[in-house]
Formats: structure tokens, sequence, C-alpha cells
């Protein structure tokens, strides 16, 4: 298991090394360069040059990656061109709220999906079953910058609430922070919840038929024993592959869901960062995404074994 | 595919998504023919009028209508949606095929690419991608058609290195057929279920990053209605008029839900396991 972390962890190696090469490239496509965001179209040769100098853009591309990528590893990410402050630092304070609406909403939509999808697996073919499966696949459907506007048209018109506007964190006061997340929480949890509930669905649905199920129950274990000690523990990685996807599509589906709620998070980062064709933050916020990314696929990869003791890793 | 349309015909969740589609087809490809007002219009002495006889999903701030402009999003979204899956099918339809038949070093490098563009939220890296070549209807439909290129070349690859192990591809291939006929007169037809279940659910999802870019002011530019932008702009009358929000979202939501509901169907009539 450890040779195999290890592996994998080198494995992440080339794949970072692309995506930062796939960013870099694609900064460097952006019509228009830095030097002219800054200067604006009238700026003399002279201070055209010096500013190219400064930021190295001077410099064969190789050389200009190079920096910059030395940079990144030992966690200087450059400077914003609107503020001066480093990347880093506004890509960690932001993501504290991103993490925090991601995990909310993941845990938001567990605990309403697997329930639901496993009455939907026990009652095959009932009307609770088509019930869930119409809620799982709606679920999946609705987009979630529609069900925010229609939640948030519902609730100002018919109760006359509005969520409040100014963000404070976690550690300032839970309870308004709380108040704040929610809502946004409830939507983006909404999306997954149909995709688990899906999931969790069709896996019990396959375990149960499995013939190790027959023999328990012929052993006269009780159908709570059944489902929660061997069915579902059987089912699980299925599952926790969709929770895991799920959360990086949340990582980034937050982009939206912060926009409309004014959460000042990752991707409204991201998003400020291209309207004002800040490309230092840009690169580094989708550079940082992309790497979480990455380490929650490798961190469900290394629970698989966790949970199945049967998968064992040359 | 006889085969395929009467057990659709008999799966009636899966008719419902085929109806749905079609409805929502028509209205993309008629509607806005017979729309009574231009989309993009302006009654100035009828803003934010609701529903009514002359305007039966109400005006926007600027009085244009929203009926019309809905059907025009209809059209705009599915014209999208299809541009861009095309450019992704294609391209994953290919780079899969050489990756998945010549496997080696080309599948290597195919994939590990692949691995990369996967390495993104879809949503992130079509607003990079945008961000990189400005917000247009053209752009718009590259940047999604790349987002969705890796799953598609990872659909057709996985389903190709299945069928290349099949005696009749050994056959043709021991007899001396060349191998760009092996590759798409015997290799090619024999992949199709699992592309046509991915070209159905990667509609939907085209058609939602759509509309999530337009909704964010990177997808379809203003005057040209898309159902994102519309409702973007109907958060600030949300309790005026309402009916700015409502349409478009209703929209959004059916045409989602008829695609996935088609995509589920093909998936588990296509599916031989779950046939069983």
């Amino acid at each position: 298991m450890i040779a195999y972390t290890i592996r994998r962890l080198l494995m992440l190696i080339p794949v970072l090394f692309g995506i930062s090469v796939f960013i870099f490239l694609i900064m460097k496509m952006i019509p228009g360069d830095v030097v002219s965001t800054m200067l604006g179209t009238e700026a003399t040769d002279e201070s055209r040059s010096q500013l190219e100098k400064q930021f190295g853009l001077n410099l064969p591309i190789y050389q200009q990656y190079y920096n910059w990528i030395s940079g990144v590893l030992v966690g200087d990410f450059g400077v914003s061109l609107r503020t001066g402050k480093p990347v880093l630092g506004d890509i960690l304070n932001r993501f504290t709220l991103t993490l925090e609406l991601t995990l909310l909403s993941a845990f938001l939509s567990w605990i309403i999906a697997i329930p639901l999808g496993i009455i939907a697996a026990i009652k095959r073919n009932t009307s609770t079953d088509f019930g869930v499966r119409i809620i799982s696949l709606l679920g999946v459907s609705v987009p979630n910058f529609a069900l925010a506007t229609l939640l948030l048209l519902i609730l100002s018109v018919f109760f006359s609430y509005y969520p409040p506007s100014t963000y404070v964190s976690l550690v300032e006061d839970p309870v308004k922070n709380l108040q704040m997340m929610i809502l946004p929480s409830i939507v983006l949890g909404t999306a997954m919840a149909g995709a688990v509930m899906r999931m969790t669905r069709s896996t019990v649905l396959e375990v149960l038929r499995q013939d190790f199920i027959r023999t328990i129950r012929a052993k006269g274990a009780s159908e709570r024993v059944v489902i929660f000690n061997h069915a579902l523990k059987n089912a699980m990685i299925p599952i926790l592959t969709i929770i895991g996807m799920q959360i990086g599509v949340l990582l980034g589906g937050t982009v939206i869901i912060e926009q409309i709620f004014s959460l000042p998070g990752l991707g409204q980062l991201v998003l400020t960062a291209i309207n004002q064709r800040d490309y230092p933050v840009v690169q580094g916020a989708v550079l940082f995404i992309a790497f979480v990314f990455v380490m929650i696929n490798l961190i469900v990869d290394l629970l698989y074994s966790y949970l199945d003791p049967r998968i064992t890793y040359k | 595919m006889s085969e395929i349309i009467s057990r659709l015909k008999k799966d009636k969740v899966g008719l419902v998504g085929v109806i749905g589609v079609l409805l929502v087809l028509v209205m993309g490809f008629i509607g806005p023919l017979v729309t009574p007002h231009d989309p993009t219009e302006m009654y100035k002495s009828h803003t934010l009028e609701g529903p009514s006889a002359t305007h039966w999903f109400g005006t926007d701030d600027f009085g244009r209508d929203i009926f019309s402009r809905v059907m025009q999003g209809a059209r705009v979204s599915l014209y999208v949606g299809l541009i861009s899956v095309g450019i992704g099918a294609t391209l994953g339809f290919l780079f899969g095929l050489i990756a998945g038949f010549f496997q080696g070093w080309v599948d290597n490098v195919i994939m590990r690419i692949m691995d990369i563009l996967f390495a993104f939220p879809d949503i992130l890296l079509a607003l990079t991608i945008v961000a990189v070549l400005g917000p247009s209807l053209r752009n718009t439909m590259v940047a999604i058609g790349i987002v969705f290129t890796p799953v598609f070349t990872r659909t057709v690859r996985a389903a190709v290195i299945s069928v290349k192990e099949m005696e009749f591809i050994t056959s043709a291939r021991s007899i001396g057929v060349k191998t760009h006929k092996v590759i798409f007169k015997h290799v090619s037809p024999n992949i199709l279920a699992p592309f046509i279940v991915q070209i159905t659910l990667a509609l939907s999802g085209a058609i939602l990053t759509e509309a999530a870019l337009s909704f964010l002011g990177l997808g379809i530019q203003p005057p040209e209605p898309s159902w994102g932008s519309m409702l973007n702009a109907s958060r600030q009358y949300m309790e005026i008029a309402p009916w700015i929000a409502i349409f478009p979202a209703i929209f959004i939501i059916i045409t989602i839900f008829c695609f996935n509901l088609l995509g589920d169907s093909l998936r588990d009539i296509l599916d031989p396991k779950l046939n069983q």
C-alpha cells in the first residue's frame, strides 16, 4: 500500500507538469499582452521595455516558464497585476470559503442521497423507486444557476427573505456564516445528490443480486444487517468514486454559485481575474484548482483499498 | 438501429425523453420562424410587462418579447450543443480510435494529454479557453468542444481496445485487409453503441455549459438571446418581474431533463450488462 501510494504520487509529477505547461501556454495565447493591459495603448516604447524586463517577458518562452514554475514550487505564484498582492495568499484566503462551501454541499447531498438511493434499491420497481429516480434525474438536470435563481425568486417573492450579502467567515461568526452558506450549499448539493442517489441505487441493486447476499439471507440475517453490514459496504467503491468526482466538479461549479450569492471564494477570484485580465491570478488559481482536483482523485483511489481489502496494488 | 427504436418505444421513460427531445428540436428549429415578435426588437413602452395575449411570456427590461427570445434561445442552445458536441465527438473519435488501435507510445501521448484536460473541472476549463479566445458564439462552441474531447476519447478508446481483440478483426488483418480499412470499415461500426450514448449525454452537458458560460457573461453576447444570459439578466428584476427568470429557467430544465432521460434509456438499451 505504501509503495503503491508512493508510486501514485510519483505518477502525479508528469501530470502536474503537463497541467502547468498547459496553463502557462494557454495564458500566453491570450490576445493582448500583460504590458499593454497595464500601461494602456498609449505607452511609450521605453516604459514598455522596462516593464517587460521587470516581468521577464523579454526572455525566451521556456525561460519564462522555468522562472514561473520555479517560483510556484517554492510557493511564489507571482503578484496580482491589479492589487500587487501575492497571488498565493489570495488563493489560500479564498480557498477556505470554497472548501467550506464544497464540503457543506457534499455533506448535505450525502445525507439525502445515500439513504434515498438505498430505499429505491430495496423497493425496486415500486412507486417509491420511481419517485426517487425522477428526483435524482431532476437533481442532475437542474442547472445550479437556474435552481439558485428560482430559489432566490421564491424566497424573495413569497417569504421576503434575502440571504445576507456581506460575507462573514466561520471563525468570526459561525451562525451568520452558516446563514450565508446554507442556501448556496443546498443549490450545489442538489446536483451532487442526484448523481450520488443514482449511483447508490444502481450499485446497491447490483450487490443485492449477488450470491453472497443470498447466502447471508439464507443464514437468517435481518434485512438491516444485509443492507448495512454487507450490501452497502460492498457498494461503497462506485459510490465513493462518484463522490470524489463530484467534489472535484463542485470545486469548479462554485464559480457560478459564488457569483450569484456574492461569496468571495476561489471561483469568484478566477472570474474577476478573467474579466480584469489579471493573468497571474488566473494562472495561479486555475493551477491550484487543478492540483486540488488531481489530489482528490488520488485520495479516492487510495481509499478503495481501505474499503475493499481484496483490492491489491501491484 | 430498428431494434433500438423498438426497445425505446417499449421503455416509457425513454419515450418521454424522445418526445421531449423532439419537441425541443422542433421548438429550436421551427419556433424562431413562427414567433410573433423579433427577439431583439425593443418595445420601449412595454417594458417589464407580465404575460398577456400579445406577449405570451411577458417582456423584459428592454421591452423585448420573452417568448420570442426563449424560442430563439432554444435555437442557440441546440446549435451550440450540436456543433460543440460535433467538435468534441469528432476529435474524441479520431483520438480514441488511434490510441486504442495502435496503442504503444501514440496511445500514451494521446491519453496523457487527455489526462491533463481531465484534470480541470469542465466549467473552469471552458472559462479559461473562452478567456483566451474571447467571448463569442464560435469560441463558446470551440471551448465546449475541447472540454468534451477527453470523455469521447476515453469512451472510444475503451471500445476499440475490446473490439480489436475480436476474431473478425484478427481474421481481417490476417487476410491482409489494409489498416485504414480495418479501422474504418470493421472497428468503427462496432464501437458506435457507447459512442451514441455518450453523444446524447454530452448534448445535455454542452447545453448546460453554454448556458453557464452565457450566465457568467462569457458565452453568447447580447443582444443575441441565450437562456443563460436571460437568466442572469433577470436577477435584477426578480421581484417585480419574475416571469423573466421563470420561463428561461423552465426551458433549460426541461431540455436538459429530456436529453438526460433519452441518454439514460439509450445507455440501458445498449449496455449488454444491464440488458441481462
